[in-house]
């Protein structure tokens, strides 16, 4: 009994010791944004790494998103012969939801593991306490680039997946449901509005925001060599995927009871 | 015969600390420091005062917590309880004067700690090059002869992977020296290193106090670096300074516990409770 009451105890300080210091670790890389320009190179190798090195793993994943999307839809319209529709509900479902979850839930597996992986095995190597006795701040030097570069990349890869999602979907409403592609995109275009697309970006924002503060945080408090820097990667991509997921259903929420609720009240 | 030498410590301890306030002033005091991890006591009220412009030795038994040690002074460890003031400052009250007072210092970690992303001349010239951002025809030529002072300058295009340990070690060292910092700590700069090369090590430490009046503070195992360039040694014994003095005390030195640690005797004091 009291055992559990222990473990437990243990386990809450511990989640709120690592929450600590990851508003911490925000509130130091906000900080550490006045370095921007200092750090453009590293700011923008760290880019093109996170947006480059994920477009095939994106690609597969928002088109096959699109498709399942257009499909699972159509078979439902098909039984109120709505099928032209398709367009619109795939494009909303994408720009909306599918777009920037698909992106977040990829770049916490590729890049978010990894930045945990790094800075951890940095952390038991003594290169983070060099850095910092050469009176270089880790933040800046290692986790603000990290962070800018993947709200960066998360943000460009948003749309991408949007658009291979549109056309994933576009392909499975020609070929399955006789939907002319014409008339898929005019219906998803004459539908959608421009606030959907922003919604999903700013979703971007946030998810890229949280996925690297994790990794981040998870690295630079790694300990005892390499398995503790396998915790950490572990860690990363499990608080990484719930986190996402929370934050999604909080920024939803948010649209609704701000009145700026997106979408048609259908 | 473990409790008479503990006793006798006291005394000399004591002494010592007479001695010191009668020259020049202290750069770096360490008072009472104490550190524990979980309920491993590693520093039990430490106490030390390096003068300006000395090289200090400090040596002691694989464990002891010589590493912990340096690693307050630069205050990457916090301690439990005690002082580190470096130039009347106290490291561990003042913020923002922390990031100050080390850009003063260099450190050659004991495992010399280089950033393994970057070759070794980006290694060296990382502090230059987010403190000073000098030149780059400037830069290049300043990390090329500080690696050149340890024999480097071959493998500057390396990555640190591709080094040995004491390839590495002197990669750590040129880039803890760069700055020309007014106080250098290095941990163990001559392990593992064979002994045409720590001879040069030996000597760029006399020269580094000699041309430019660094303090260093050597920790090491090496007893005939230690006896080349210490002006004075300090021994570190159950968390505490067991004894500081010239090289020729430690030398001519009775105590069967310093006696074992410097001829390297297996017969003795250490160790008896461990074993
Ligand atoms: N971060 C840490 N967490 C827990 N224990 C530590 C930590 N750092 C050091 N220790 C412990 O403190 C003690 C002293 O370690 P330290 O590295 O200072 O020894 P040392 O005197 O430098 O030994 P060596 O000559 O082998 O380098 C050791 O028992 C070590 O296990
Ligand atoms: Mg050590």
């Amino acid at each position: 009994m009291t055992n559990w009451v222990m473990v437990a105890a243990g386990a809450f300080e511990s989640a709120c010791l690592t929450a600590g210091r990851a508003l911490a670790l925000m509130g130091a890389t906000t900080t550490a944004l006045g370095h921007v320009r200092r750090r453009r190179v590293e700011i923008v190798s760290q880019t093109f790494r996170a947006s480059y090195g994920s477009l095939l793993v994106t690609f597969l994943t928002a088109l096959f998103s699109g498709m399942i999307l257009a499909f699972q839809t159509g078979l439902e319209l098909l039984r109120f012969g709505q099928e032209a529709s398709i367009g619109y509900i795939v494009a909303a479902s994408m720009c909306r939801e599918m777009g920037p979850v698909m992106t977040a839930i990829a770049l916490a597996g590729l890049m978010g593991s990894s930045y945990a992986a790094e800075l951890g095995t940095m952390k038991v190597s003594e290169e983070i306490d060099a850095l910092e006795v050469m009176s270089i701040d880790p933040v800046r030097y290692l986790v603000m680039p990290r962070v800018v570069a993947l709200v960066a990349s998360s943000l460009a890869l948003t749309v991408y997946v949007d658009a291979v999602g549109i056309l994933g979907g576009a392909m499975v409403g020609a070929s399955s449901f006789n939907v002319e592609l014409s008339i898929y995109f005019r219906n998803a275009q004459d539908v959608l509005e421009m606030k959907e697309v922003w919604l999903g970006l700013i979703k971007a924002f946030f998810f890229a925001v949280s996925t690297a503060t994790i990794g981040c945080t998870m690295g630079l408090s790694a300990d005892q060599g390499a398995e503790g820097v396998g915790r950490a990667t572990q860690k990363t991509v499990v608080f990484s995927f719930v986190f996402i997921l929370m934050l999604d259903h909080l920024i939803n929420y948010l649209t609704k009871v701000t009145g700026i609720y997106v979408g048609r009240g259908v | 015969m473990l409790d008479a030498a503990y006793n006798r410590s006291q005394t000399v301890e004591t002494d010592q600390g007479k001695a010191a306030g009668t020259e020049a002033a202290p750069i770096i005091e360490i008072d009472d420091l104490a550190k524990r991890f979980g309920s491993k006591e590693v520093l039990t009220g430490l106490r030390l005062s390096i003068r300006r412009g000395e090289t200090i030795c400090i040596i002691g038994e694989s464990g002891t917590g010589k590493s912990v040690t340096l690693k307050h002074i630069v205050g990457l460890l916090r301690p439990d309880r005690g002082t580190v003031r470096i130039g009347g400052v106290d490291i561990f009250a003042a913020d923002g004067q922390l990031q100050e007072i080390r850009k003063k210092i260099g450190f050659l970690f004991q495992g010399a700690a280089l950033l393994n992303s970057m070759t070794v001349f980006d290694n060296v010239a990382l502090p230059l090059r987010e403190h000073e951002r000098p030149p780059e025809a400037e830069l290049r030529k300043r990390v090329l002869e500080t690696l050149e002072l340890v024999d480097m300058a071959e493998a500057a295009d390396k990555m640190p992977a591709e080094l040995s340990g004491g390839m590495k070690k002197r990669a750590g060292l040129a880039r803890a020296i760069i700055r020309q910092p007014e106080i250098i700590l290095y941990d163990e700069p001559t392990a593992g290193l064979d002994p045409v090369i720590s001879s040069t090590i030996n000597d760029l430490i006399l020269n580094l106090q000699e041309k430019l009046g660094v303090t260093s503070i050597v920790v090491t195992h090496d007893m005939s670096s230690t006896f080349r360039v210490a002006d004075r040694i300090a021994m570190l014994y159950q968390g505490k300074i067991y004894k500081s003095g010239t090289p020729d005390e430690f030398r001519k030195s009775e105590d069967p516990l310093i006696r074992q640690f410097i001829y390297g005797e297996s017969e003795g004091p250490l160790r008896r409770d461990n074993h």
